[in-house]
This record gives structure tokens, C-alpha cells and sequence, in this order.
């Protein structure tokens, strides 16, 4: 069932062409576009048999049996276990995402401030976000994960790679969801301010309570879509020598000369993002029928 | 009316009465002279209707007493005390004086009931089951406690409105500033937000009320002030201002608003 369904037959009446064109409700459309997504997948695969090197594609990238060691892995053979991998994107992106909401708010914050003791600390972050947003991510991860280490400072210099590969997707990303924050905040009219401090509350009880609320709702869904993002490039900090997914399945296709490991990669990358994609969909679809049944404000 | 009546031709008034007293109160939004020397003096109890076309500067006056507006010269006193001075905490001031907007401003994302409470718990601290009761009890003075679950946007503008009243009393001001607040109803919703009003007068609020509705200042006023250009052109009570107006500008106004069909 896809979303140009027709949602009632009636609703067509009006304009000659339709009723015809959907006769038969919502069934006869679930019909059409199964029958269509089928004739689609079909020519695509056909296409692709018929391609000269297909076999030797479908061995080098489809190979069942490479792509079942891939995902088991094999230490005594040289190669890990892409399944087990994943667990560090995880884990990596679950720190990332709670420390990246917190900074950016931050950085949000102080940019939309308008006190004159914040101007020093206000210039800073709008440098920071100029300059993350600017410099590519895997430069960023270079910079922490070779660079840190080198200055043979107490702590900073000790910590494992993916220690530095989160800190790189923290510092990169807060740039951009400052500024999705910061459009929430904007989003929030200001005769909401003028209500709440003509209540007595103060700047930050009003914030707290009123503004932050409204603003965040507004910007779940890109700030969800910066997240699926996130999720592919933990994948990034592979380049560390971290053994993330995309690492194990490069450490695979070396040892064994097929690439099947880095499709398992893909496949357990869809399996994360693909859910959270559906998900801020939903959201979306929920938030446009609630303002369209939402009547004055 | 409970309200003491101010005495005629505004003369002294004692100074434990006096509400609010504004003298010579200047504001200008960039180049844009909006006020140009503001005085008047509201007593306690008294019901002030403020007249005049758009853009004359009813709401910015209302929002600069509410210290909404900070303002560029004059001076303006809450019981006796200044509260335009350096120093002033703005956010003290404001507990003592409610103001209802025209565009309602109810916050969407909370129920009717939290609307009316976020500002006694979090400002007076008051705790959250005494201020749901106090709540409930001007929900339900008000014709509204059965909306106290709802949100905002389930409610028609009337009772929005109504709402963002009863909002601003829950913290019990001395003083209530009404900016147009049946200008964004539809005519049929306007009597229900009146009838609130009227209420509130009747109790003895003191309140400055910014209206278009000049049948509705007539009745509740006890001295209407009509506005043009940033300044007070003429101030009266409503039967003598609306029958005999003195100035020229008063009288051009009000024959606007029979033409108009508003009075």
C-alpha cells in the first residue's frame, strides 16, 4: 500500500477522470502497485543476469558462503566477525547521539542569546559551527585520531581510537544540529516569549518551559534524519583502525579477495537506519495531520 | 460598579489609591515615535478604555507598562513604587499585572489546565495539587472546567481567550491590561470574552482595556482615553466622551466608527 492511494473512491467523484481511474477502492490500488513494484524488481534483476560479468559479480558481492564467514568471522584465519562489529556503530553511535544532543543545544543556545556578556563566548561557537560544518568528517576524525595521541598529553593523549572517533563525530555533527536546533528556536513565536514573561516567569524558566518544548517538537524530524546519517558514518572511524563493521569487512575482502563481507556491512546498516527512517516518517505524517486538524492558534 | 469612581477633572487623587500613574512616558521603536508623552493616572477599582485607531499606540503603551517594552523616557509607577527605573526586577512587577493579548498566546503544547498553572508553580512556587485546585476553581467561575484537559487548539477562539484570562488571573494581579482581546473573534464569540470582562469589573479589577468594541467601552468604562499619534487627546468618561467629544480629532474618530456601524 503506498501513499498515493486513494483514500476514499468518493473523494474522486467530483472530477470526471478519477472515478474511473481508481474504480474498485483501495484493493484494486494495493493490486496495481504490488503488480508494478513486481514488473520494476523483475527488469531490474533481469538486467542484471543478463549483464556480461554477472556471474562474476554475484560471486565477488553475493557469494553465501563468504558473506556467512564475513559475518562470523574468523580470528585464527586473520578476519573478524562483521556481526560482531556492529555492535561498536552501536555503541558508538548511541554516545555520540546522547553527547551531540547535549552540545549542540549548547552551542544553540549561546548563538540565540542575546546578552551582551555572552558576545565573547557567542562569537566562539558561531566560529566552531563555521568551521565544522566546512571541514570534512574524516579530516576531523584524521585531526583527533593521530593528532591527540601525538601531543603526549595526560588523558587526552591516552584514550583508544574509538574514544577519538566519537569525540570527531560529536564535534562535527554538534555544528550541524546547533543549527537545526537553532531553527526550532526561531520557529517558536515570540508572542510565546511575551506570554510567558508577562506571567513572571523568567528568561529561563521560560525557556525551559515553553520555548524548548515547541521548538524541539518542531525539529524531530531532521534532527532524526542528522541521525540516521550519523549512524552510516561511525563507519568513518573504521579509518582509525577501529574495527567497526566497515573495517572488519575491508579486513575480510583482503584476507580472502571477496567483497561479499562488505555487503553484510550494507545489509547490517540498513537493518539499523531503515527502522529509524520509517520511524521519522511517521512523525512527519503525524505532525502534518495534526496541523491540519489543529484549528486556530 | 464597586469601584471608586475617579474624581472629576482628574484632580488628586490619594496616593494609596492610585494604581498605576504614568508621567510623560516616550517610546520609539528605531525612528518610529510610537509614544510621545504619555501621562495619566488609573485609580484602584477604576476601568480605563483606551480608543483609537490602529497604529495610535494602545498596545505598545500596555506592553510598556508591563515592562514588555522597555521604554526610552518617562517614568511609570505600580502602587506608588517605580517600576521604569534602573533595577527594577521586571520579572517581581509582572507578577502584580496580568495582560491578555489579542492573539490569545496560550501556550499549544499544554493543557488548558497547565496554561493556568505554570506560572503560580514555577514563579510563586505555589505547589502543584493547591495551584490545580485554585485552577480548576476559575475554570469553573469561568464556564471553562470542562476544557481543562483539552489543548488550546481543540478550543474555539472565545474560549481560547477566556483561558488566557483566567491564565492571567491565576496569579492574582492588582492590575489586568486587555490588549483588543475580542479583535481576533469572530463576532459571535466577542460577548462570551466580554461578559469575562465585565465580571472582572464588577469584582473591582482594575484594568486598562485597549478596545475597538465602543459600545462595550461605553457600558464598562468608568473614563475612556482616546489615543492619536502616541498621545492622549482627550480623556472623559464614556458619556461624556462619546456624546460631547471636545477636540476635533476625538470627534473625526468617532464619526469614523458610526460610519463604520461600530458604535
Amino acid at each position: 500500500m503506498d501513499a498515493n492511494s486513494p483514500v476514499s473512491p468518493g473523494s474522486f467523484a467530483a472530477t470526471g477522470r478519477g472515478p474511473r481511474l481508481f474504480s474498485g477502492g483501495g484493493t484494486r490500488a494495493t493490486v496495481i502497485s504490488s503488480v508494478s513494484t513486481i514488473v520494476v524488481l523483475g527488469i531490474l534483476v533481469v538486467i542484471f543476469l543478463l549483464a556480461p560479468g554477472a556471474r562474476a559479480f554475484e560471486h565477488t558481492f553475493f557469494s553465501p558462503t563468504d558473506m556467512w564467514r564475513s559475518f562470523i568471522g574468523n580470528p585464527r584465519k586473520g578476519y573478524y566477525s562483521v556481526g560482531a562489529a556492529i555492535w561498536l556503530n552501536i555503541r558508538m553511535f548511541l554516545v555520540a547521539e546522547v553527547l551531540i544532543l547535549a552540545l549542540a543545544l549548547f552551542v544553540a543556545l549561546i548563538r540565540q542569546s542575546a546578552s551582551p556578556a555572552l558576545f565573547p563566548i557567542r562569537i566562539l561557537t558561531t566560529g566552531y559551527v563555521d568551521f565544522f560544518r566546512g571541514v570534512p568528517l574524516i579530516l576531523v576524525i584524521f585531526a583527533l585520531g593521530f593528532g591527540l595521541p601525538a601531543l603526549n598529553l595526560p588523558v587526552v593523549s591516552s584514550q583508544s581510537d574509538a574514544v577519538y572517533g566519537v569525540a570527531a563525530l560529536v564535534l562535527s555533527y554538534s555544528a550541524y544540529v546547533s543549527e537545526v536546533y537553532r531553527a526550532g528556536l526561531n520557529s517558536v513565536h515570540r508572542s510565546q516569549v511575551s506570554a510567558a514573561r508577562s506571567l513572571g516567569l523568567s528568561h529561563g524558566t521560560a525557556l525551559r518551559f515553553v520555548v524548548l518544548p515547541q521548538a524541539v517538537r518542531n525539529v524531530i524530524p531532521p534532527l532524526l534524519n542528522d541521525f540516521i546519517s550519523l549512524q552510516k558514518d561511525t563507519a568513518l572511524v573504521g579509518t582509525l583502525g577501529v574495527i567497526e563493521a566497515n573495517k572488519a569487512a575491508g579486513i575480510y575482502s583482503a584476507t580472502v579477495f571477496n567483497f561479499s563481507s562488505f555487503t553484510v556491512a550494507a545489509i547490517l546498516f540498513l537493518i539499523l537506519t531503515i527502522p529509524l527512517a520509517r520511524f521519522t516518517d511517521r512523525l512527519i505524517e503525524r505532525d502534518r495531520r495534526r496541523r491540519l486538524a489543529g484549528g486556530t492558534r | 460598579m464597586i469601584g471608586a469612581p475617579a474624581p472629576a477633572g482628574g484632580g488628586p487623587v490619594p496616593v494609596s489609591s492610585e494604581a498605576l500613574r504614568i508621567d510623560d512616558l516616550h517610546k520609539s521603536f528605531d525612528s518610529n515615535e510610537v509614544l510621545r508623552g504619555i501621562t495619566m493616572s488609573v485609580a484602584a477599582h477604576e476601568v480605563i478604555c483606551l480608543i483609537g485607531a490602529s497604529g495610535s499606540g494602545k498596545s505598545t503603551l500596555l506592553r510598556c507598562i508591563n515592562l514588555l517594552e522597555p521604554i526610552n523616557a518617562g517614568r511609570i509607577s505600580l502602587f506608588g513604587h517605580d517600576i521604569s527605573g534602573p533595577g527594577v526586577d521586571a520579572n517581581l512587577v509582572r507578577r502584580q499585572i496580568g495582560i491578555v493579548f489579542q492573539s490569545f498566546n496560550l501556550f499549544p503544547h499544554m493543557t488548558v489546565l497547565r496554561n493556568v498553572t505554570i506560572a503560580p508553580t514555577k514563579v510563586l512556587r505555589t505547589p502543584a495539587a493547591q495551584a490545580a485546585d485554585e485552577a480548576r476553581a476559575l475554570l469553573d467561575r469561568f464556564g471553562l472546567i470542562d476544557k481543562a484537559d483539552e489543548y488550546p487548539d481543540r478550543l474555539s477562539g472565545g474560549q481560547q481567550q477566556r483561558v488566557a484570562i483566567v491564565r492571567a488571573l491565576a496569579m492574582q494581579p492588582q492590575l489586568m491590561l486587555l490588549d483588543e482581546v475580542t479583535s481576533a473573534l469572530d463576532p459571535e464569540l466577542v460577548a462570551e470574552v466580554l461578559e469575562v470582562i465585565t465580571e472582572l469589573a464588577a469584582g473591582g479589577m482594575t484594568m486598562l482595556i485597549a478596545t475597538h468594541e465602543m459600545g462595550f467601552a461605553r457600558d464598562i468604562a468608568d473614563r475612556v482615553c482616546f489615543l492619536e499619534e502616541g498621545r492622549i487627546i482627550e480623556e472623559a468618561p464614556p458619556a461624556e466622551l462619546f456624546t460631547n467629544p471636545q477636540d476635533d480629532r476625538t470627534r473625526r474618530f468617532l464619526r469614523r466608527i458610526v460610519e463604520a456601524k461600530r458604535l
